[in-house]
């Protein structure tokens, strides 16, 4: 008898990487990466039944409550999206990151930017 | 994998025969002699593959193998130690047996330095020995410097059991002793190092042994690399089993694992420095030192050889082969070095007796474990060319597959470990 492996909910990890610091107008590097498999909905698992979509649909970055950059995002990005883009210093504040699964979860990240 | 066959041999001892020039062994005395240093498994199939071809081809081989270890603990299997599920013995090996079943002389000493004109090697014990072929089968050494602060004292706090032993040993007091709820976090270096897959076969393997006695432990991996080979299946596996305890960094988030803070036990990248309880630093890697020390190796660190006979191309008269060889698209493993061996030796016993070298049949098998009763395989086929060693085939385990496959793959490995073994040290 051939048993089903299951995969149970997993739980999304998001990381971002940004320099606590930044000088007024200096251009930085934000990168963003989140361990998801982006389930395409595509596969089908060993029973022949279709494993349901599960991708990361949107990211969003906030800066001082204003959306800065955001993507949309499709079956066909690969698992575990990074996205590295470059934002300019202006004051210091807050960046908020927020990443959008199939479903309506949200997983959120801030961080504190210190603009000298 | 195709083996030799005893009509193959006796083929090729028959084109011996028929040799127009006499050998040049004919000439010189009436045993060739072949050294070979390093006892891992490459030099260790070597020895005995030189052996058995030795006397079926009717050339008379004196072959030595060089090797400090009285025992050998084979690092294939060696991160089922650290899940706890085998005892350091039982993947733990004695020599003796080449010298009782082939005639393999074994030096038990340290091969210190290689005279390539002189056809010389120096033993630490002041011994020299001549020979007329040469292999050096010296494994690993890793890259100094590159790892700010990684050096022979940062081994003991962060070990990198990379060499399996006492590093291995070190590694799983380390994480028996790490309380529940702590981190151990793993560097990963860039291509090529040693088994591909392995830094992550161990956080697997650790996982299971947190997910029974530590279940809130994580495990961070900090990769040199931004993908790795059998990944989809990993994740897949880590999902299943492990739910949110491993997390997987690759270079292109961290820059990479750049210095180590052993006093911290941290490691360092360029934007962030990662604190853990537990930390294993597998460093990046080179063609052990012997082979530096030979002139052997290129400037990347590895050994140029002949894609067919592995002999090296830089110092004729001289094999290098398994993990210190750039051989092409073959993994470093011990399943790749034992193929390898087998047609080094063919290849050093066609010379000998003036015969043309048979093809080499290149291949790997691998298994990886991923729990106890869940392992996925590959098996890949090689061809040597002219631009070098080339992939021609590979079959690897799917997504999907049913626990029963997954356990009867499991099944599979220590079946193939134990005839392996059974075969290298039996």
């Amino acid at each position: 008898m051939s048993d089903r492996m299951i995969t149970p909910n997993f739980t999304p990890l998001p990381r971002v990487q940004i320099p606590a610091s930044a000088r007024h107008d200096e251009q930085f590097a934000v990168k963003i990466l989140i361990t998801h498999p982006m389930e395409t909905g595509l596969r089908k698992d060993s029973f022949g039944e279709v494993i349901p979509r599960r991708i990361i649909n949107t990211f969003i970055c906030r800066y001082g409550g204003e959306v800065v950059f955001s993507v949309d995002m499709h079956e066909a990005v690969s698992a575990n999206p990074f996205i590295e883009f470059f934002l300019r210093a202006t004051d210091s504040g807050t960046l908020e990151f927020e990443w959008h699964e199939d479903g309506g979860a949200i997983m959120r990240l801030q961080h504190q930017l210190t603009v000298t | 994998m195709k083996r030799w066959t005893r009509r193959q041999i006796g083929s090729l001892a028959a084109g011996a025969g028929l040799a127009v020039a006499a050998p040049r062994i004919a000439r010189a005395r009436s045993r060739a002699r072949v050294v070979v240093l390093g006892g891992g498994v490459g030099g260790i199939v070597t020895a005995r593959a030189l052996a058995t071809f030795g006397a079926a081809s009717g050339a008379k081989l004196d072959v030595t193998l060089v090797e400090p270890k009285r025992r050998y603990t084979t690092c294939f299997f060696s991160n089922l130690y650290l899940a706890g599920l085998r005892s350091i013995e039982t993947i733990s090996f004695g020599y003796k047996n080449l010298s009782a079943r082939d005639g393999i002389n074994i030096s038990p000493d340290a091969a210190l330095s290689v005279d390539a004109d002189g056809r010389k090697v120096g033993l630490r014990n002041g011994a020299v020995l001549s020979y007329d072929r040469l292999v050096v089968a010296p494994g690993i050494a890793f890259r100094p410097g590159a790892i700010e602060g990684y050096d022979e004292a940062a081994e003991q706090i962060m070990p990198h059991a990379w060499n399996a032993g006492l590093q291995t040993l070190l590694l799983r007091r380390q994480l028996e002793s790490m309380p529940d709820g702590g981190l151990f976090a793993i560097a990963v270096p860039p291509n090529p190092y040693r088994c591909p897959p392995a830094p992550y076969e161990r956080a697997s393997l650790v996982a299971y042994y947190f997910k029974q006695f530590k279940p809130r432990a994580k495990i961070l991996i900090l990769d040199g690399k931004d993908s790795y080979f059998e990944q989809d299946l990993f994740e897949d596996a880590w999902r299943r089993h492990y739910p949110g305890m491993i997390e997987w960094l690759p270079a292109q988030f961290t820059g990479g694992v750049k210095a180590v803070d052993v006093k911290g036990k941290a490691l360092i990248t360029p934007g962030q420095s990662y604190k853990a309880d537990v930390v294993n630093v597998i460093p990046p890697q080179m063609a052990g030192l012997l082979a530096q020390r030979a002139g052997l190796a290129q400037e990347q660190g590895w050994c140029p050889v002949d894609p067919a006979t592995f002999e090296s191309s830089i110092h004729p008269g001289i094999h290098v082969l398994g993990d210190a060889a750039d051989a092409g698209a073959m993994p470093k493993s011990a399943f790749a070095a034992n193929t390898q061996a087998k047609a080094c030796a063919a290849a050093i016993v066609a010379v000998l007796t003036g015969v043309k070298a048979p093809v080499p049949h290149l291949s790997g098998n691998c298994y990886t474990m991923l729990a106890a009763a869940d392992a996925v395989a590959s098996t890949s086929v090689f061809k040597a060319t002219e631009a070098g060693i080339a992939l021609s085939d590979i079959a690897v385990s799917k997504l999907g597959e049913s626990a029963e496959t997954r356990r009867g793959t499991m099944q599979a490995a220590n079946t193939w470990y134990a005839a392996f073994t059974g075969k290298l040290f039996g």
